[in-house]
């Protein structure tokens, strides 16, 4: 049911629950989607404080090379403005491709669906009292 | 009788002629057998191979051999002595699994099987001499050929059946082991475990690979323990499948711990250059488990009193 974008890249919608982002991505991602998305959510950390990201990929059935990238330097640009990237609900299919094609992404945090991912952001938070401040 | 007059045509017939006199050859065998049917099936019972599969009765020996003679009856009148897969052999190759079967488990090698079928040639060979005594020496010597492919042809059909059952059997075995030895087991809220049993394969660590992915999300599990108490030896191989294996159930969300690393494994993966610095081990099951626990915030302790 995902129409395929035409022409310029449409955006992918980014929530805010409380102090974390959720961004849902649904089916093949192209790159200019990729590019807009990265942007877009580093424009939205830096103004609104938000000290996590929520990666939800469960809507995504293939996982190719491009895709690991994406999500490796968008929780990359995250941590560089201050915020905790988790992605959830990697399908088994797509973890052992991920795996297969030797792409094991060291450097993300994974949770296995939405909700032990927002749990897992607020249970790491307590230890920086001192940065809330910064937001509005 | 025929081949002789066939013998003498001119050259430029000899290949066809040849091909004809084969089959004529074959044919005359195969009437030759059955009329002796009974003769050579006695002196089969007799055999070695016989007694030894029919060691009851000796009748039912008489009556195998009886089929085996058809058989061979059956293939020799089509006048294809080398064909392994004639229909003539379909009709004992049950048959003859059977005996070849009863034979290995009572200790005898392939070799051995080959060589007491071998032996149910020479009785059938006598009685072919002594019938052929009045005719030519070129024809009796073309008679004993046809006889040696034929015998021949039945070593490989034994062989063949012998092989196929072993086949089938490792088939099997294989397919059971795969369903057995990997199940996953659920051992607190939220922390899973794999008891991994025998050799890593690439098979093997493939399906375990994916019932515990499957089971993390059955669960909704945050551990996930390997525990390899029963891998004999560990090499590069099976090293290689237990870091993806971590490495997908990390990307799952699930973190993962290797647990029951014996010291000797542990020697040969420190020889073997083997970098395990990614993945969390523990000693045993019990530590493992202890360490999800904690993690979890969870605390064991005994009753303060016990009555």
């Amino acid at each position: 049911m995902t129409p395929p974008s035409p022409g310029p890249a449409a955006a992918v919608p980014v929530l805010a629950l409380g102090e974390t982002l959720l961004v849902t991505l649904h089916g093949e991602l192209h790159d200019g989607t990729a590019e807009l998305l990265q942007q877009d959510l580093a424009e939205r950390i830096a103004r609104s404080g938000a000290v996590g990201v929520v990666i939800d990929i469960s809507g995504v059935d293939m996982v190719d090379s491009f895709l690991g990238r994406v999500l490796a330097e968008t929780a990359a640009n995250a941590r560089v403005l201050a915020a905790r990237t988790v992605v959830v609900g990697m399908r088994p299919a797509v973890a052992i491709t991920l795996v297969e094609l030797g792409l094991t992404l060291p450097g993300l945090t994974t949770a296995l669906d939405v909700e032990l991912g927002l749990e897992l952001l607020t249970r790491a938070r307590p230890a920086a009292p001192g940065r809330r401040e910064r937001g509005t | 009788m025929g081949v002789a007059g066939r013998r003498s045509r001119g050259k430029e017939t000899m290949r066809v002629s040849e091909q004809e006199a084969v089959e004529s050859t074959a044919r005359g065998l195969g009437v030759f057998l059955e009329r002796r049917r009974e003769q050579i099936a006695q002196r089969w019972a007799d055999a070695p191979l016989f007694r030894a599969v029919f060691t009851v009765s000796r009748d039912e020996a008489v009556e195998a051999c009886k089929a085996v003679v058809d058989a061979l009856c059956e293939v020799a009148s089509t006048g294809r002595l080398e064909d392994i897969a004639a229909p003539g052999f379909d009709r004992v190759r049950e048959q003859l699994g059977r005996m070849s079967g009863s034979r290995t488990r009572t200790g005898a090698g392939p070799a051995q099987i080959a060589d007491e079928f071998a032996a149910l040639r020479t009785p059938v060979a006598e009685l072919l001499r002594a019938e052929s005594a009045g005719t030519s020496v070129a024809e009796e010597t073309e008679s004993l050929l046809a006889l040696t492919a034929l015998m021949g042809t039945l070593r490989l059909v034994v062989m063949q059946t012998a092989l196929s059952s072993g086949e089938e059997l490792i088939a099997r075995q294989r397919q059971q082991l795969l369903e057995v030895a990997t199940p996953v087991i659920s051992l607190w809220d939220g922390v899973v475990a794999v008891p991994l049993i025998g050799t890593l394969d690439s098979a093997r660590s493939q399906i375990v690979m994916e019932s515990l992915l499957e089971s993390i999300v059955a669960r909704r599990a945050r551990y996930a323990i390997l525990d390899i108490t029963g891998v004999p030896t560990v090499d590069s191989l099976v090293a290689q499948h237990l870091m993806k294996t971590v490495a997908a159930a990390r990307l799952m969300g699930a973190e993962c711990v290797i647990s029951g690393i014996r010291p000797a494994i542990a020697q040969t993966i420190v020889h073997l250059g083997i970098d395990l610095g990614t993945v969390l081990t523990r000693a045993s099951l019990a530590d493992a488990l202890a360490y999800a626990l904690s993690q979890q915030g969870i605390e064991v302790s005994p009753h303060a009193e016990v009555r």
